[in-house]
């Protein structure tokens, strides 16, 4: 039997080894026991959030493709594909290597399912810039994500970034990525018809990230400088030339599959591509093209080099593939073939050294994993706003809010990165959602990424519905129809039971919001371990949501357009300052109960705005969220630079003046029309029971909110632009 | 009138240019891999942006000794338009056709955004349609668009006329607010503003446009000429 | 065989703001007396050679030809034989 220190180094339970000895009916060898722990680790095997995230809905507007690398919609003749995918840990030791490798890494799913790589965004959160490391952090993760998507030529058109203590130790880069091709152009992720070969397309294979996903993604940090050689090293130029030569070959019409060597490289994609097949392989490691001498059979099959695929050819057709790859530069070499019998085989130097049923290490064990809720939340939901004292000069909360690091412009990281590449970018990052235009049709794609996880830690289940509505609400505002999620689940130690209580009803949060907004749950990635020694970060499910325009030309922005316009307020400000970012900033305090949120409401609203945008009757249209009311207004005032604009405002009587202009009550859109077509948009919202306020009027250099604030857009704009720059 | 976009292993502009010209200006296009070595179809080449080798050792010096460079200077100097985008500028620095070289930009940040540039000199077949002195916005974006060339050839530069583009507001620290210059003979223009990006007013603007036109003018009149 | 180690930076005529950027850093570190920091490249090239003679011309017509832009760099080598 294996020694216990050997398996459990490799992240195996005795439990685990057992069941292995059992499946192979003897000791397993030195590789086929990586091979087990790489497969079965959390990051590629899910065995303890498999079977909650079965829960997710798969039906929207438009046929779903869900089910492998990446998911997708069908829109006419169009697949869009597109996932967003974790980088967390690798970023935390080394920021500008992790996030670079994460962006390829993410990109490369997209390709491989066939489509070209159109829009990246990106969904990042960090420690607060007050200490030394986050700011290290930050810089690096912004220097990786534009050294390697501006240089692979695809453009990174949003996302967002947020600042909490909780991240401090453990901060979070979430990559997501789209792809367009003509539906019959989709590839598949899986080997068939025995015989035909399989091969090995991209860079060569070296020590890099050996045991990463295993050791890396599923551990807690202790301490991450030790861990520095397993993180692995990005070539975006190799990458640009993969895309190329991929995109190239799959036009030939002669590949049956092709997978990513992306976590636990050859083993995963070999183990996993004939799984899905129901066929077998056997390859041999002899062929694989090595940057370095000397590598062992389990280092080749872990080895995380990047800018590798694996590929299923037909027979017959293998000097076309190589002729491609060598044009670019790349190996394209046949190391493998399809089999008959269900196992991975593994050849090195001569020898049999893996031979496993596919079935057996691609679909590993499943954890029922216990729950509890936390017993301090009681006493953080508590929050009795007579403690809370109304401010004395809202001037002034109103500017600490714009500087706060969360709610600050964030034109010092956007404009790092290349977002106009492809020409497609109708909306540029600055507004609720990027609008990107499918070339060769009238239609348009918005994409946003979303996620308050202050509301998630105080209401799990509310807080990840909040995130899926406020994604929505970001599209609509955009003037889409929201059509399908991806998620990034963000979380602590699983086996702690708090925090899986916590991914449980984040989980079910997403379900039950996705049901009543009819959206499909098409791809997504979990991560664990998210904890330093400092703690647990806050829960973070990180939703990335497209829409779809039927003519892109109708699309809207946030920001105030013409002197004159009226300007109303859709949905309801309640007296709700619970998890808010005012009670934070202003009054240090992390608690209450996260705002309410009604799903029929938010439909409702969401509805009124898609459908007022498409009958041309708005100007302007703005997601109240984090900062309420307030900096919503003072975001539509400045967030245009060359058209800087104020605005007079009255508020709604009835609630604390601090709720109503800085509580994030949802389901709220602020919109601004031309005075003929305020009756329309009213009429609207009362065919959909929605509250409709009208607010003030658009003009003037200052934005003038009842009697508690008058500042000029100039200042407000310096505040909210000088707040971010390292 | 025939366009031809030149496409180095690293380019990621060439698809982009080649739209412009295909779909906006509607004229005929083709990609050139970059090792061809026959030019003689082209009436107006176009070296896109992007990367090319990776921007290894410094941006555009391996790729100006790619196969096809040898023809895009027996090109040029027989007279035919050349323009070279970000990548394609440092690519024509790198080879030669233009005098200078680009350095880092002064606050070592990739910079990605419309600029205001100022028409120094339409006095030339890529800026004839707009009027002298014009501002326009077009995008930049790059992480080396600092243009460095030595007072005596900045001097050479302003007595021949041949600075077209100047930032009003210098976002990179180049030499004289320099964004794009055309050779002695005027058939080569280098600049690190993108038109590309902003030819279509569903882009957010159209200034860029007005590059594309000028150049298929002035090779409609030499065509008449001929 | 030999091998060649060739320095290349900026002209000093040119500004680096790289290196001026180190230099803030070092001295946020508190490093004092720091005069001037320029940041430059290393190429290190193993090749076959004749004699000494023929790989210092060798490597000095790279630099000129592709490893050094020499209107901003200057380059310096050394060769050795192994």
């Amino acid at each position: 039997m294996v020694k216990p220190e050997v398996y459990k180094e490799l992240g195996l339970t005795d439990q685990e080894y057992q069941k292995i000895e059992t499946i192979m009916d003897r000791e397993p060898s030195p590789t086929e026991l990586a091979m087990f722990s790489v497969e079965w680790s959390e990051h590629c095997g899910y065995p303890r959030s498999r079977k909650w995230l079965k829960l997710f809905p798969q039906e929207g507007k438009y046929p779903s493709l869900v089910g492998e690398d990446s998911g997708g919609i069908i829109v006419d003749d169009l697949a869009i594909v597109f996932k967003m995918e974790s980088h967390n840990h690798p970023s935390q030791v080394e920021p500008k290597q992790g996030a670079a490798t994460g962006v390829g890494g993410i990109i490369r799913d997209i390709f491989t399912a066939g489509a070209k790589p159109i829009a990246s965004l990106n969904s990042l959160r960090f420690g607060p810039l007050t200490e030394p490391y986050n700011k290290f952090l930050l810089r690096g993760v912004v220097d990786g994500i534009q050294f390697y998507g501006n240089c692979l030529g695809v453009p990174t058109v949003g996302g967002e970034i947020y600042f909490d203590e909780s991240y401090s130790g453990n901060c979070l880069v979430n990559a997501m990525s789209i792809g367009v091709c003509h539906k019959d152009q989709l590839a598949r992720a899986k080997a068939v018809g025995v015989g035909n070969p399989i091969m090995y397309v991209g860079s060569s294979t070296g020590r890099d990230g050996i045991g990463g996903c295993s050791v890396l993604a599923s551990h807690e940090f202790s301490e991450g400088e030790e861990k520095r050689p397993t993180v692995q090293i990005g070539d975006p130029f190799t990458e640009k030339c993969l895309i190329e030569a991929t995109l190239e070959m799959l036009a030939t019409g002669h590949v049956l599959g092709i997978k990513d060597m992306g976590a636990a490289g050859l083993t995963c994609s070999s183990a996993e591509m004939a799984d899905a097949g129901g066929v077998g392989m056997e390859i041999n490691l002899d062929d694989v093209p090595l940057r370095e001498q000397g590598m062992e059979a389990y280092e080749i099959m872990m080895s995380e080099s990047q800018e590798r695929m694996l590929v299923c050819v037909k027979a017959g057709h293998e000097k076309e593939i190589e002729d491609i790859f060598a044009k670019w530069d790349l190996h394209g070499v046949v190391i493998g073939y399809v089999t008959d019998d269900k196992n991975l085989r593994v050849k090195y130097q001569g020898k049999v050294v893996a031979d496993i049923k596919t079935e057996a290490l691609a679909k590993g064990p499943v954890y029922d994993m216990p729950a509890e809720k936390p017993a301090y939340l009681d006493e953080v939901n508590k929050l009795d706003l007579a403690t809370i004292p109304l401010p004395t000069n809202y001037n002034e909360v109103l500017l600490s809010l714009l500087a706060s690091p969360s709610l600050a412009n964030k034109a010092w990281v956007y404009e790092q990165y290349d977002h106009m590449v492809q020409t497609n970018t109708v909306v540029l990052p600055g507004s609720d959602a990027a609008v990107l235009r499918l070339k060769g049709t009238t239609k348009g794609l918005a994409a946003t990424t979303d996620c308050n996880s202050r509301y998630c830690y105080l209401n799990p289940y509310r807080g990840a519905q909040i995130a899926v509505a406020e994604a929505a609400r970001n599209l609509v505002c955009s003037g889409a129809d929201p059509a399908a999620v991806t998620d990034c689940l963000n979380f602590g130690n699983p086996e702690k039971p708090d925090r899986f209580w916590y991914f449980k009803n984040c989980v079910m949060g997403i379900v039950d919001a996705c049901r009543e907004l009819y959206l499909p749950v098409v791809s997504g990635n979990v991560s664990f371990y998210n904890e330093s020694p400092k703690g647990p970060i806050n829960p973070t499910p990180s939703i990335g949501m497209i829409g779809i325009l039927n003519d892109v030309n109708k699309h809207c922005t946030q920001y105030f357009k013409d002197e004159g316009d009226i300007i109303f307020l859709l949905g309801e400000s309640k007296e709700e300052l619970g998890g808010s970012e005012y009670l934070k900033v202003i009054h240090g305090q992390v608690a209450g109960e996260a705002p309410a949120l009604g799903l029929k409401v938010e439909k409702a609203v969401q509805k009124v705005v898609y459908e007022a945008i498409g009958l041309g009757y708005i100007n302007a249209a703005h997601d109240c969220s984090e900062g309420g009311l307030a900096v919503a207004l003072a975001e539509c005032c400045m967030s245009d630079q060359n058209n800087m604009i104020g605005a007079k405002i009255t508020l709604v009587p009835g609630i604390r003046a601090d709720a109503a202009l800085f509580g994030e009550s949802q389901s709220r859109i602020i919109v601004t029309c031309k005075k003929e077509n305020l009756c329309k948009i009213e009429e609207l919202a009362i065919e959909n029971n929605l509250v409709c306020n009208e607010l003030g009027v658009v003009g003037g250099d200052n934005l003038e909110i009842a009697n508690l604030i008058n500042l000029p857009v100039e200042q407000l704009s310096q505040t909210w632009r000088s707040a971010i720059k390292l | 009138m025939k366009f031809g976009v030149v496409v180095f292993p690293g380019s990621n502009c060439d698809q982009d240019c080649f739209h412009v010209v295909d779909k906006v200006l509607k004229q005929p296009v083709e990609f050139i891999w970059h090792k061809t070595t026959k030019l003689d179809d082209y009436d107006c080449l176009i070296i896109p942006g992007g990367f090319s080798y990776g921007d290894s050792l410094r941006c555009g010096a391996i790729a100006r000794f790619s196969p096809i460079m040898e023809a895009v200077i027996g090109f040029a100097n027989k007279g035919g338009l050349v323009i070279g985008i970000c990548n394609g500028f440092q690519v024509l620095l790198e080879a030669g056709l233009l005098p200078g070289a680009m350095l880092r930009n002064k606050d070592l940040h990739f910079i990605c955004k419309f600029v205001d540039l100022k028409v120094e000199t339409t006095e030339t077949p890529f800026s004839s349609q707009y009027k002298k002195g014009q501002v326009v916005s077009i995008p930049i974006a790059h992480n080396e668009g600092n243009y460095y060339i030595d007072d005596q050839g900045l001097a050479e530069l302003k007595k021949n006329n041949q600075i077209v583009f100047t930032y009003t507001n210098n976002p990179n620290g180049a030499v004289a607010d320099i964004a794009g210059i055309v050779n002695k003979n005027r058939n080569i223009l280098g600049m690190m503003p993108h038109p590309e990006r902003c030819s279509e007013d569903a882009l957010g603007g159209s200034d860029g446009r007005i590059i594309w036109e000028s150049i298929v003018k002035w090779l409609n009149q030499k065509s008449i000429k001929s | 065989m030999f091998e060649a180690e060739i320095k290349i930076s900026l002209k000093k005529t040119v500004a680096d703001p790289q290196g001026l950027t180190i230099k803030h850093a070092l001295e946020s570190l508190d490093f004092k007396g720091l005069n001037e920091v320029r940041m430059g490249k290393l190429v290190r090239i193993r090749l076959e050679a004749q004699d000494q003679a023929q790989a210092q011309d060798e490597v000095k017509q790279m630099c000129e030809k592709l490893l050094a832009n020499q209107i901003i760099e200057d380059f310096s080598f050394k060769v050795e034989q192994l």
